[in-house]
């Protein structure tokens, strides 16, 4: 189920913009407000649902499953950690969920721009940018030495 | 410069009465420019039918109740602009908002009680005003450049306008203009006639493209925001879940185990 925005409630600050991984949450050139350009496109993370601190985002069921009168909607409380979820059917049947948000601390999770910039060497690597650090893996990831290896491997 | 009424000093070659009829008329464009506003989007009316749903399915909220809202969402939401979640955009506008106030209050006082030099001035009341049009310059210049939503997150150059820019951009015209012609006029310079033309012109698109710009927000805001504290009071929460019971169980997250 795509999402999409009440444009009453958006304040346009650009949170779902900035964390929409398929792109497709923008800025109304008009009423500077924001939107699903491309709801055929959504990926229905509900990231932007999650992220709006304005209870903006809500998602919308395709038109040929359900119609009238079914909602999702979401409350995220920051303090407590948590994330709800409202699912109301189109029959009035209502489902109630409370999840954690995330299953990290907020702030531990540095942006891409917050890591050094990866030597020469580092590109030769096998191991991905900034692994082992970033797994939390003392010592380097694990690796067999070659005489675990089957035999003929080596 | 900072203890002198510049109206004052205009008053030389524009009578006082003249000034004073301006702001009438001004006051009576954004009066009829709201009210246009209000009727022709349908505001007051889709808030009223959003309040009455909101009355009917939730539970009644007692008048002691109500005045405490309402004292919250005076303090909370219009006073020190809570509903912003981002805290530049929040000081951002409440530098524009107090600054407009004061530069908009302090103008309407000098022109009607001292519009003459014959009649001192307090000093506080210019430098107030100056104050005033230099907050809304700071809040404004620095909400444009760069924290606006199309700029921050799209990535849209600073210098593409539209019309719903027309508020800010008028509002920022007016206030540097009268700061531009303040200066010039207190320093004797030619241009601060033209100058003072211009803050005039702003300052007339300003208040006279009400009901095409969003001025009216600062009149139907609060009470979307009442309503909003409202329709949490009674349970209905605009259909949003209700708090998160047990987040000591599913919140916080320090606890539970990777699992990778």
């Amino acid at each position: 189920m795509p999402t999409f925005v009440y444009m009453t409630r958006c304040d346009g600050c650009g949170h779902c913009v900035d964390i929409c991984p398929s792109d497709i949450m923008h800025i109304d050139k008009t009423y500077r407000r924001a939107y699903n350009i491309e709801p055929n496109m959504c990926w229905e993370c509900y990231s932007c649902v999650k992220a709006c601190p304005q209870n903006a985002i809500d998602a919308r069921g395709y038109a040929d499953f359900a119609p009238l009168g079914h909602s999702v909607r979401v409350l995220r409380e920051e303090e407590k950690g948590t994330i709800s979820w409202k699912i109301k059917f189109r029959n009035g049947h209502e489902k109630n969920f409370e999840s954690p948000i995330r299953t990290t601390q907020w702030g531990t999770i540095p942006s891409p721009a917050e890591f050094p910039e990866p030597s020469q060497e580092d590109y030769k690597s096998q191991e991905l940018a900034h692994e082992p650090d970033v797994l939390n893996i003392d010592g380097g990831l694990p690796a067999l030495a070659p005489d675990q290896l089957k035999k003929g491997v080596v | 410069m900072f203890t002198s009424n510049p109206f004052a000093e205009l008053s030389a070659s524009i009578a006082p009465s003249v000034m004073q009829s301006y702001i009438v008329v001004m006051i009576l464009l954004v009066a009829l420019g709201t009210i246009y506003d209000v009727l022709h989007k349908k505001s007051a009316r889709y808030f009223r039918a959003n309040m009455q749903k909101s009355r009917a399915e939730g539970t009644k909220v007692g008048g002691g109740e109500m005045l405490s809202i309402a004292i919250r969402t005076a303090v909370v939401d219009v006073a020190a602009s809570g509903e912003f979640c981002n805290p530049r955009r929040r000081i951002a506008h409440l530098l524009t908002m107090y600054g407009f106030i004061a530069f908009a209050l302090t103008t309407a006082i000098m022109v009607f009680r001292y519009p003459t030099p014959d009649v001192a001035t307090p000093a506080i009341l210019v430098q107030l005003w100056w104050l005033g049009a230099a907050m809304v310059c700071i809040g404004g210049y620095w909400f444009w450049f760069f924290i606006r939503a199309d700029v921050a997150a799209e990535g849209s150059s600073p210098f593409r306008v539209m019309r719903a820019d027309l508020f800010i951009l008028s509002l920022l015209a007016s206030a540097t203009l009268a700061l531009v012609w303040a200066y010039l006029q207190a320093t004797g310079n030619a241009w601060a006639t033209s100058a003072f033309w211009l803050h005039v012109l702003a300052t007339t698109l300003l208040f006279g493209s009400v009901p095409w710009s969003k001025f009216a927000h600062m009149f139907f805001k609060p009470a979307a925001a009442f309503e909003k504290r409202i329709s949490a009071a009674n349970g209905t929460r605009s259909n949003l879940p209700a708090p998160a019971n047990q987040p000591e169980k599913f919140g916080s997250v320090d606890h539970r185990p990777r699992n990778y």
